[in-house]
């Protein structure tokens, strides 16, 4: 019988041929955590096996606190590095190369047709390049540590059709946003998403990233792109093992199938609290912003700061500004090309390369009162370290264009 | 076995996040989960966890649990007393996390209308069965792998019992 992808992997995985609903028992290829490794090392050692089954399939990259703001952070860091070398777990990344889900796909772990979960609910990113990533609790993390297995139920699978050409002043994150708004965050509540039609083919990694990024915020168990030569071209040099690639077939059972066309859509804000409070920006115009954040594994690419450098060339920012590009490699990229230069000419603060204050840790907490407009994921109540304060979040050029007049701002007036 | 539970319902609404579930400001800190227990539900309702008693039942809207993968707004709402939760539906990372945790999870949007806020309502996990004042619904029985999970409490103890076999 035809499948769709997730049902094709997990098949082959499972050695049966199984179909959404079904439940199994499979082995990930790869299992990534990030700072919570302290936590889950602590209920690891209570299951009582002793060595990580597979070391090898363990990654863990240190980036929700770097460096570390206090003391507990520290000992955390400590305990992971402790239990790294325990271990033998070779896949450890310390604090110098960035978040997490970047750092995953630029060290070549996340290839076509694998199965990899994470720590961290924003494990989805991965299927930008066609894997199957989903985020699963600690818990699940120390039991697949322990067996190197995990239960999984075969999601059903929305598959969502963009067509249309962006208009100069749209990028990727302003399509899901708008995509968010009409679906809600629950609309994809368990689903496998899976992203196609003309403007996908025409997107790079980068701004694939951002949808599949986006998918855990319509509640999806993975968000998926068919991996097509943008995608080989990206892994060649970098894929960590062989893989092989895996498609839906036609005539699959889909749960649904959407479409949307985005050749007139506007810039999308997503209002305080929740991120499916979408709106055009026209519609929140004005706004006074305190802060602006460029950066986060949303939009922390080499393209989103060329999209905010382009914006910010020879101006001066009214807000204060943070840009923190999600990796170093990214970091010395930007570097090259002179963005980083205009970022402090511009006046704003070029920070490490980590999650800095996407959760309210650390690197620009709020104040009561204040308002941020974000490149991040999330805008839930007290997330950036303040239950007083407000997060819009938007693009990277609606973000950059908003911090040299201190208000929302659409972007097409810097273009 | 897990068989039937009684307990009385705390019902609230929909889109529940992890936020006000549990505080993101403790996601970071080292915690017994009896020390979590005391936080759940802080910020959704502030009586809730001097008043829960052992062996209640958390009824809920729709999306319960939409946002952060943090486990700890499960461990936090089983070990504050609730037996199960019902509701209208689940995010899907808050459904795993309560299945880890030995907390059944069940979704009825039917006896989450029927259920009125403090009335006792029984629960039959072996038939599928949920019993309140207004009649009797019915849920399909969860898969084997899961009841088993269920049954040792909790993914970890499950896993414990299967490595030492
Ligand atoms: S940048 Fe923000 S959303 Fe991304 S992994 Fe870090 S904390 Fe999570």
């Amino acid at each position: 019988m035809a499948q769709t992808f997730v049902e094709k992997l997990m098949s082959k995985k499972a050695g049966k041929e199984v179909y959404s609903g079904a439940i199994v028992s499979i082995e990930p290829d790869y299992v990534m955590s990030h700072d919570n490794a302290a936590a889950i090392s602590n209920t690891f050692k209570k299951i009582g096996v002793g060595k990580v089954k597979y070391p090898e399939r363990v990654v863990i990259i240190l980036d929700h606190e770097v460096p570390a703001p206090k003391e507990s952070s520290a000992t955390n860091h400590k305990e992971i590095r402790q239990f790294v070398q325990e271990q033998g777990i070779e896949h450890f990344y310390d604090i110098n190369k960035g978040i997490c889900h970047q750092v995953f796909v630029e060290e070549g772990f996340a290839m076509p047709g694998k199965l990899i979960v994470g720590s961290d609910s924003h494990t989805t990113t991965y299927g930008a390049l066609g894997a199957m990533s989903a985020g699963i609790g600690r818990s699940e993390v120390a039991a697949i540590w322990a067996t190197g297995e995990l239960w999984f139920q075969v999601p059903e699978t929305l598959k969502i059709i963009i067509n249309g050409e962006m208009p100069r002043y749209i990028s990727p994150k302003d399509i899901v946003l708008t995509i968010i708004g009409q679906i809600r965050a629950d609309g994809a509540d368990y689903k496998s998403v899976e992203f196609t039609g003309e403007t996908v083919l025409f997107m790079d990694i980068a701004e694939r990233m951002v949808l599949t990024n986006m998918a855990a915020e319509m509640g999806a168990k993975n968000g998926y792109v068919p991996p097509d030569h943008v995608t080989f071209d990206y892994i060649r040099g970098r894929a960590k093992a062989e893989f092989d690639p895996l498609y839906s077939d036609e005539d699959a059972t889909f749960f649904q199938v959407l479409e949307f066309d985005i050749s007139k859509i506007s810039p999308a804000v997503a209002k305080p609290h929740t991120v499916d409070n979408y709106c055009p920006i026209e519609e929140v115009a004005g706004t006074k912003i305190d802060q602006a954040l460029i950066g986060t594994c949303t939009n922390g690419r080499i393209s989103d700061l060329e999209a905010a450098a382009k914006i910010l060339q020879g101006k001066k920012v009214k807000a204060r500004t943070l840009v923190i590009p999600a990796s170093w490699e990214i970091y010395r990229e930007a570097l090259k090309k002179g963005y980083i230069e205009t970022f402090i000419d511009a006046g704003t603060l070029v920070l490490n390369p980590g999650c800095g204050p996407c959760l309210g840790a650390h690197l620009g907490v709020m104040a009561p009162g204040e308002v941020t407009f974000s490149t991040a994921n999330r805008n839930f109540k007290g997330r950036m370290g303040c239950r007083e304060a407000d997060i819009y979040l938007g693009s990277p050029l609606s973000v950059a264009a908003s911090a040299i007049t201190g208000e929302i701002t659409h972007p097409g007036r810097f273009l | 076995m897990i068989g039937k539970f009684t307990g009385k319902a705390w019902k609230y609404g929909d889109n529940i996040n992890t936020d006000v579930i549990f505080p993101g400001k403790y996601t970071y800190q080292k915690m017994e989960p009896e020390e979590m227990a005391k936080h759940a539900l802080e910020d959704l309702d502030p009586e809730f966890t001097s008043k829960v008693k052992q062996g209640d039942i958390l009824v809920a809207g729709k999306n319960f649990g939409m946002g952060s993968s943090r486990e700890q707004a499960a461990t936090a709402v089983k070990y504050a007393g609730i037996r199960v939760v019902i509701a209208r539906s689940f995010a899907r990372i808050y459904f795993r996390n309560a299945i880890n945790a030995g907390m059944p999870a069940i979704k009825s949007p039917e006896a989450v209308d029927a259920i009125e806020n403090g009335e006792e309502v029984t629960v039959d996990m072996a038939k599928g069965e949920i019993i309140t004042n207004k009649g009797t619904f019915t849920f399909p029985p969860y898969p084997e792998t899961v009841m088993k999970i269920l049954e040792n409490n909790g993914l970890i103890n499950f896993i414990k019992s299967i490595i030492q076999t």
